[in-house]
């Protein structure tokens, strides 16, 4: 059974403009173990896949109009508050995109991170190494002694100084990698991360993905990693899905996919990426900007940018179609498609 | 290309009388005010007893609890309470509007001097803005008021001066932010004098947050000006002003309650209608502390 | 922490000398010649000038106001020309009378605003939050006078719950007059009774005064509130899993809270200076009666005393709030 599974799944966003159905008809299954990447450009709900996971998606305005994310076997648009409460940073865990705002700026990190420690040793008594019984003050002190250890994994020297820092004490990538700390805290056992690394400056990206690479391993966590770029696919993920206007129109292990993109959209993705070898001066794009989510036609979403588009394109959401091992399209026209 | 220009904005007034529309409370101010001013501009026809706001009194008629010829019942000389209450709608109203206008004009000519000057000027006018804000406004307009001697235009003119420095502080940041764009750069290097520049150029452009402003104040100058009646100070009997009204009848509640209820409850009602617009088009304009 | 509020002392100095000159140019701009109207209608022109030598002001302005400013600071705030009591006196028996209802107001609006405010943000756009919009902008538009008539007519007139009016009964000896608060001197002579006393006084006047700022606390702490629960920190608190009620109650509370605190500053100064208006309705001996009967009878020092000592209080209160402010937010200290 696949760790998560997420099952047709449909959000519509009411706003003042209209509800528009910004997932439509998301499928995915993460295995134990695997890291897959999500990518997409902006707007495309590649965030709003992974806030869904975590039910963390205010509703009002969105609204869940079909599908099921099963993790673990539970069906999460269905669990109540408390019981995501209970999986949250428990066995779910996040990272967000900037760190300097994802810290609450007037608190010490270390009373943030005891807070989430004892959080999750509160289903998980284990996590702390004490007993169920044990007095608040004892676990109050293992919760520091657990932040304190988490810091030093996550490559903060000093910890034990500089647990009582506020977050404006620390640099961006330090701030990203306190972050991880408290997201790995409750020793989760999927890890969403949401563009960990896009605003953080180029040498410290390495670092924040290397430090990722390495914990993820050696924890075995499964991990959905949301990004626009592809290098971090390339280097970190085992699989990838690529999503454009609410669909994922392509899925895979990342060697398959990189290496025979079979849907328009991922060819032309990964044509954009340039590299040592494009000539200068001659930048792929892609004409053309995705279309409204409101009142969308029916139909494949990216038949208006599609070169290879037919009068069938805009009849129905084309079906994914297997066309490897685990290499799934969804595209009508392939083999028109193919270069 | 011509029509994109004013599309989003025709979008964005359309957006925002929406969001007015939809929240009733603004709806219930604006009804409120309206009332309000035909009350203010209707008054003398209104009026059952038009002889009373002029000052008439008739003793043996004193202390009548309300009936049907005297909705609001009759004071400690015989007045008809109604006829007073609905007189002093003008004269709050004319007072309140008077200390805003006065008020913007001062502290827009002071905070566009500070604003464009910059330096010193800017240093020494905004520290006097400052300290003009920390001192007690009702005891300084109290005390203009009293020295000036009694009258509305003395008492508008006393709440006037402590009312500027928040125009002028408004006005200086607006300015200060229009001075560098590039239309003013442009018209300067034309050659247009400073007086011009603002005049012509930059106030216009910085109208509607003052407007907003005014619309916001209206609420606590019509507060203001009733409290200074009900102190003693300002206008003077027979004006019928609802501060003044209410000052005269805390002497005789419970007994006589309707001579202080109701000029209270104008008052109160008066302030609500215009905080309660003047919420909405907050709302409207700057709808981040909505949500 | 220390530097900081040494610097912030340092920078008082200018502040309170800027207030002096500019209370000493309002006095000498309005109209009115205090002195004449001292001496009556039937003085002469040589006993005007007898009195206005008395008082100096037949001096030259810059004179005057070096006069007057080393006096200030000599503990000499002029004499009533009335009266002829040292307005320094006066002060120290009124402005404790004021403060302590200020006080009391103050402490009423923060401690019942701050949770009004939070839970109308938790249930903004619905029937809590609307309840509470409404009441709060009624609150804020009720005059603070039609209010205390209205509590008198009802708690002490028709119900007689509470005294009417006044700081402490007439025919009861005051605890003896150490702060001038009287519930503090009540609690430092050890009377019980006295306390209950002073405390009952001052539950109308001070709810009547509390109810704007109440108010207004609750709007300011509404959207401080809302504008917290929108950070990325609230996201990521909430997908780490913290309950929903440590997530408002103690990350978001301190972070709004802090934005809050400035209005609570600004509102204190307000409230000193609209004192008058309470105090008029409750008969309460402060600086605001005070100053009304100075005012009436254009007696010049006595009012530049309140209006200073107001001033001078408000600067102080605000410092406070700043240093406050300092230790619920770390960035500010440290910088």
């Amino acid at each position: 059974m696949a760790l998560l599974e997420i099952e047709n799944l449909h959000l519509a966003m009411r706003s003042f403009e209209g509800e528009a159905h910004v997932l439509n008809g998301i499928d995915l299954a993460l295995e134990q173990g695997e890291i897959w990447g999500l990518v997409g450009e902006t707007g495309c709900g590649k965030s709003l896949t992974g806030l869904s996971i975590s039910r963390l998606v205010a509703s009002p305005p969105a609204r869940y109009t079909a599908g099921a994310i099963r993790f673990a076997g539970q069906d999460l648009l269905r669990a109540d508050e408390a019981a995501m409460q209970r999986l949250r940073g428990r066995r779910i865990g996040m990272i967000f995109q900037d760190p300097t705002t994802n810290l609450n700026p007037v608190f010490r990190i270390g009373e943030q991170m005891i807070d989430v420690a004892l959080h999750a040793a509160g289903t998980d008594p284990s996590i702390l190494g004490l007993q169920a019984d044990a007095s608040r003050s004892a676990r109050r002190k293992a919760a520091r002694a657990l932040a304190i250890h988490m810091l030093d994994r996550v490559g903060i020297a000093r910890a034990s100084e500089r647990i009582d820092d506020y977050p404006h004490q620390f640099s961006g990538g330090m701030r990203q990698r306190v972050l991880i700390a408290m997201a790995l805290i409750g020793r989760p056992d999927l890890l969403i991360a949401d563009e960990p690394t896009t605003a953080l400056d180029v040498s410290v990206q390495a670092q924040i993905l290397r430090l990722l690479h390495d914990l993820v391993l050696a924890d075995g966590l499964t991990v959905l990693m949301i990004t626009h770029n592809l290098g971090v696919v390339a280097q970190l993920c085992t699989h990838v899905a690529v999503m454009y206007a609410g669909n994922i129109v392509e899925s895979g292990t990342t060697r398959a996919v990189f290496k025979r993109p079979a849907h328009p959209y991922t060819r032309a993705l990964i044509a954009a990426v340039p590299t040592a070898r494009s000539v200068r001066g001659r930048l792929q794009g892609l004409a053309g900007s995705v279309p409204s989510l409101i009142d969308a036609p029916p139909g494949c979403r990216f038949a208006s940018r599609c070169a290879a588009a037919q009068a069938d394109c805009t009849a129905g959401t084309p079906p994914a179609r297997e066309i490897g091992p685990g290499h799934r399209v969804a595209c009508l026209h392939l083999a028109e498609a193919a270069p | 290309m011509s029509g994109t220009g004013h599309q989003p904005q025709a979008q964005a007034f359309r957006r925002a009388m929406y969001r007015f529309g939809h929240s009733w409370l603004s709806i219930a101010g604006l009804v409120i005010v309206v009332a309000l001013i035909l009350t203010a501009v209707l008054g003398p026809a209104l009026v059952p007893y038009p002889e009373h706001v002029a000052g008439a009194i008739r003793t043996a008629a004193r202390f009548q609890p309300p009936s049907s010829r005297a909705w609001f019942g009759t004071n400690e000389v015989g007045q008809d309470v109604f006829s007073l209450t609905v007189a002093g709608s003008r004269v709050s109203l004319l007072a309140g509007l008077g200390v805003v206008l006065l008020g913007a004009a001062i502290g827009t000519l002071v905070g566009a001097v500070a604003g464009y000057a910059g330096g010193w000027v800017d240093e020494a006018l905004m520290r006097l803005t400052d300290l003009m804000l920390t001192l007690p406004s009702l005891i300084l307009a109290m005390a203009i008021a009293a020295a000036l001697g009694p009258g509305l235009g003395n008492m508008v003119f006393a709440i006037a001066m402590s009312w500027w420095p928040g125009f002028a502080r408004l006005v200086r940041g607006e300015v200060l932010a229009k001075r560098e764009e590039a239309f003013v750069l442009a018209v300067r290097a034309l050659g247009a004098g400073p007086a011009r520049i603002l005049g012509r150029h930059i106030l216009p452009n910085i109208i509607s947050p003052i407007i907003v402003k005014m619309s916001l104040d209206m609420g606590f100058a019509i507060l203001t000006v009733a409290s200074l009646g009900f102190v003693g100070i300002g206008v003077k009997p027979p004006t019928p002003e609802w501060g003044s009204l209410l000052s005269l009848a805390r002497g005789y509640v419970p007994d006589y309650w309707w001579t202080a209820i109701f000029p209270g409850c104008a008052i109160f009602l008066a302030v609500f209608g215009f905080n309660l617009l003047g919420d909405g088009l907050r709302d409207v304009l700057d709808p981040k502390t909505r949500r | 922490m220390l530097r900081f509020i040494l610097r912030r002392l340092v920078l008082l100095v200018p502040v309170l000398v800027g207030l002096s000159l500019l209370v000493f140019a309002i006095s000498h701009l309005l109209p009115g010649d205090p002195v004449a109207l001292a001496a009556g209608p039937q003085a002469t022109r040589e006993e005007i000038a007898a009195l206005a030598r008395e008082f100096g002001t037949d001096r030259s302005l810059p004179v005057q106001y070096w006069s007057y400013a080393s006096g200030l600071l000599r503990g000499e705030w002029g004499r009533s020309v009335l009266t002829r009591r040292p307005v320094w006196e006066d002060l120290r028996i009124y402005l404790p009378a004021t403060l302590e209802l200020v006080v009391a107001a103050m402490a009423m609006a923060v401690l019942l605003g701050i949770p009004a405010g939070l839970l109308s943000a938790i249930y903004v756009n619905r029937w809590p939050d609307y309840l509470s919009r409404l009441a709060s902008l009624g609150a804020i538009s009720m005059p603070r006078f039609f209010l205390g008539l209205l509590l008198q007519i009802g708690f002490a007139m028709e119900l007689g719950w509470l005294p009417l009016d006044g700081r402490y009964p007439l025919i009861e000896e005051p605890p003896r007059f150490v702060t001038g608060f009287l519930t503090i001197d009540a609690m430092l002579a050890l009377n019980g009774q006295a306390l209950m006393l002073a405390l009952l006084h001052l539950c109308l006047p001070a709810f009547a005064m509390s109810l704007s700022p109440l108010a207004t606390i609750t709007r300011m702490m509404r959207a401080a509130t809302i504008e917290v629960l929108q950070q990325d920190y609230v996201l990521t608190e909430r997908a780490l899993g913290l309950p929903r009620r440590l997530i408002l109650f103690k990350y978001v509370a301190r972070n709004a809270m802090s934005s809050s605190l400035t209005v609570i500053g600004l509102y204190f100064g307000w409230l000193l200076g609209g004192s008058v208006l309470v105090e008029t309705v409750f008969d309460w001996p402060g600086v605001g009666l005070y100053a009304t009967k100075a005012i009436v009878t254009q007696d010049f020092m006595p009012v530049m005393g309140v209006t200073l000592a107001i001033g001078v209080v408000f600067v102080l209160v605000n410092l406070l709030i700043d240093i406050l402010y300092g230790l619920l937010n770390p960035k500010v200290r440290l910088q």
